[in-house]
């Protein structure tokens, strides 16, 4: 059964429609990305699953259970967390006390301990800047406190709306390898990139959206391979 | 010696506009509104204690009790008129409060009439130091007020509502990533607000006990002014405006300008507002790509 299923999902902003009936399913241990073009609607669907945005029709269930409608804090609850687009990490909190917030969820202590022991062992510079407020970070910082943050609270579906953006190179790499690594652990990712080559390439399944729509969808495989998405995504 | 008796008239005055400032700033940083009808919260406080203690309930119950009838306004005002209209134009949520304001003075008026009333047994004496003759309540708010403004420094910043306070006041829809319940946030913001706006009331009352309909709207009106002096949505930005205005009424008040004591107060506030728009304390927001 599916981990995560989106069932015509309509999503509007006042009378413009931004999500045009798009349909598609999240597996349990899944890696499985959304591409598209800048005001595809990826973002829109990101918030519209996590419920900080409500649509206007269509079913989005988690883990069998209806959660189209429910309040984003209630929806986090049930084990989902996303990382959202811009980073949106609370600035003038300490970087410990940003991870902090990530476990909001949970109440026991000791887990929430071991919690932040794997986030500072994945991520020593947060550890050694812990006590700095985090607006002072630098960009590739404060992505990095995103995902650990989201991580606090132990999700089963971690959601990361373009995690790469504006980063290095190098940066972009770790990005990547730390998604993979979260994946071990046996998190389910669903994840929003404009970078196709290296997403597809860790994903077991992707969907591109155009215009509001899914235009095309498969393996990362052979989404790398496809005619179009080379000539639309990966330059040539 | 006038120094030092003015001094302490003056942090005292100040940490009653300080705690009702905290009201307007909490909820202006966290509803991202200005809640005009705050004042209003204090007179209810005022006549819930003229209602007690005319009944010879012990001015301290009494007092407990305006605090809980408070809260439990703030509330319900929160949830009947603010709530429907989160999401919509902030000029339609000032004109609710506004509404609302002048709903409250006018059910005052119905059920005790338009006339002052006086409140008895908040009148605490006073004590002599040498030469210096100081009221008894003016201590107590000033330690009242002190205590209170330390406990709610170490609630927002060590406790888990108060974190989540912050987070909302920073990001909604991040903090509801974090699984924090919005309007549960803004509901505690609104009571916390509330309680305090009931115990600056008695502290008010403490100095002039006559009760009117728009006994709140003088010490509200400065609080809003000493909120905005010290950085709208900025906790210690409201102490620090609170305190300052209190000692400039008191030592103004006790000189030659006197009469100009108020004027004096809001020029301190036009300055500000020209010289650094966002208060004392107040931040700008960084934008960070
Ligand atoms: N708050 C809003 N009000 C009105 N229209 C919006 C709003 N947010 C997004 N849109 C529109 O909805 C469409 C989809 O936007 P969305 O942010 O989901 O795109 P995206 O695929 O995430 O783009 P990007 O890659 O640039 O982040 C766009 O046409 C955008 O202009
Ligand atoms: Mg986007």
């Amino acid at each position: 059964m599916a981990l995560l299923e989106v069932k015509n999902l309509e999503v509007y902003y006042g009378v413009i429609q931004a999500i045009k009936g798009i349909s598609f399913e999240v597996n349990k241990g899944e890696i499985v990305t959304l591409i598209g073009a800048n005001g595809a609607g990826k973002t829109t669907t990101m918030q519209s699953i996590i419920g900080l945005i409500h649509a206007r029709s269509g079913e989005i269930t988690y883990n069998g259970q209806l959660i189209s409608g429910m309040p984003a804090h209630k929806i986090v609850h049930l084990g989902m967390t996303q990382v959202p687009e811009g980073r949106r990490i609370f600035s003038e909190l300490t970087v410990y006390e940003n991870l902090m917030m990530g476990a909001y969820t949970k109440k026991d202590k000791e887990k929430i301990k071991e919690n932040l022991d794997e986030i500072y062992a994945l991520f020593p510079r947060l550890e050694e800047r812990k006590n700095q407020v985090a607006g002072t970070l630098s960009g590739g910082e404060q992505q990095m406190l995103a995902m650990g943050r989201a991580m606090m609270s132990n999700p089963d579906l971690l959601m990361l709306d373009e995690p790469s953006m504006g980063l290095s190179p190098l940066l972009v790499d770790q990005v990547f390898d730390i998604i993979k690594h979260f994946h071990e652990k046996g998190t389910t990712i669903l994840l929003v990139e404009q970078n196709a080559n290296k997403s597809l390439a860790i994903s077991d399944r992707a969907y591109v959206l155009e215009n509001g729509r899914i235009v095309l969808s498969g393996t990362g495989a052979e989404l790398l391979a496809s005619e179009e998405i080379k000539k639309a995504y990966l330059g040539g | 010696m006038n120094f030092i008796t003015n001094l302490i008239g003056g942090l005292s005055l100040g940490g009653i506009y300080a705690m009702i400032a905290l009201g307007y700033t909490m909820v202006y940083g966290i509803a991202k509104m200005l809640n005009f009808a705050h004042g209003d919260i204090i007179m209810v406080g005022g006549y819930t204690i003229l209602v007690f203690t005319a009944r010879s309930v012990h001015p301290i119950i009494a007092i407990i009790l305006s605090v809980i009838f408070c809260v439990a306004l703030g509330i319900s005002v929160e949830k009947v008129a603010y709530k429907p209209l989160r999401g919509s134009s902030p000029l339609a949520v000032l004109i609710t409060a506004i509404g609302v304001s002048y709903l409250l003075q006018s059910l005052a008026q119905m059920i005790f009439g338009s006339g002052t009333k006086m409140v008895q047994g908040l009148d605490l004496g006073s004590f002599s130091i040498g030469s210096l003759k100081i009221g008894v309540s003016t201590v107590v708010t000033l330690i009242a007020c002190f205590m209170v403004m330390i406990a709610l420094n170490l609630f927002v910043k060590y406790t888990r509502i108060g974190r989540a306070m912050v987070a909302v006041s920073e990001d909604k829809g991040a903090a509801q990533l974090m699984g924090i319940n919005v309007n549960f946030i803004i509901m505690i913001t609104f009571a916390i607000g509330s309680a305090l706006a009931a115990l600056a009331g008695t502290f008010y009352l403490m100095r002039s006990p006559s009760m009117y309909s728009t006994f709140g709207s003088l010490p509200g009106i400065k609080a809003f002014a000493a909120a905005v002096i010290g950085g709208i949505g900025s906790i210690p930005g409201a102490m620090l405006g609170g305190i300052l205005l209190g000692v400039v009424e008191v030592f103004a008040g006790a000189s030659v300008l006197g009469p100009y004591t108020d004027a004096i107060e809001f020029a301190i506030l036009i300055v500000i507002l020209l010289v650094k728009p966002t208060g004392f304390l107040g931040k700008k927001r960084r934008e960070k790509v």
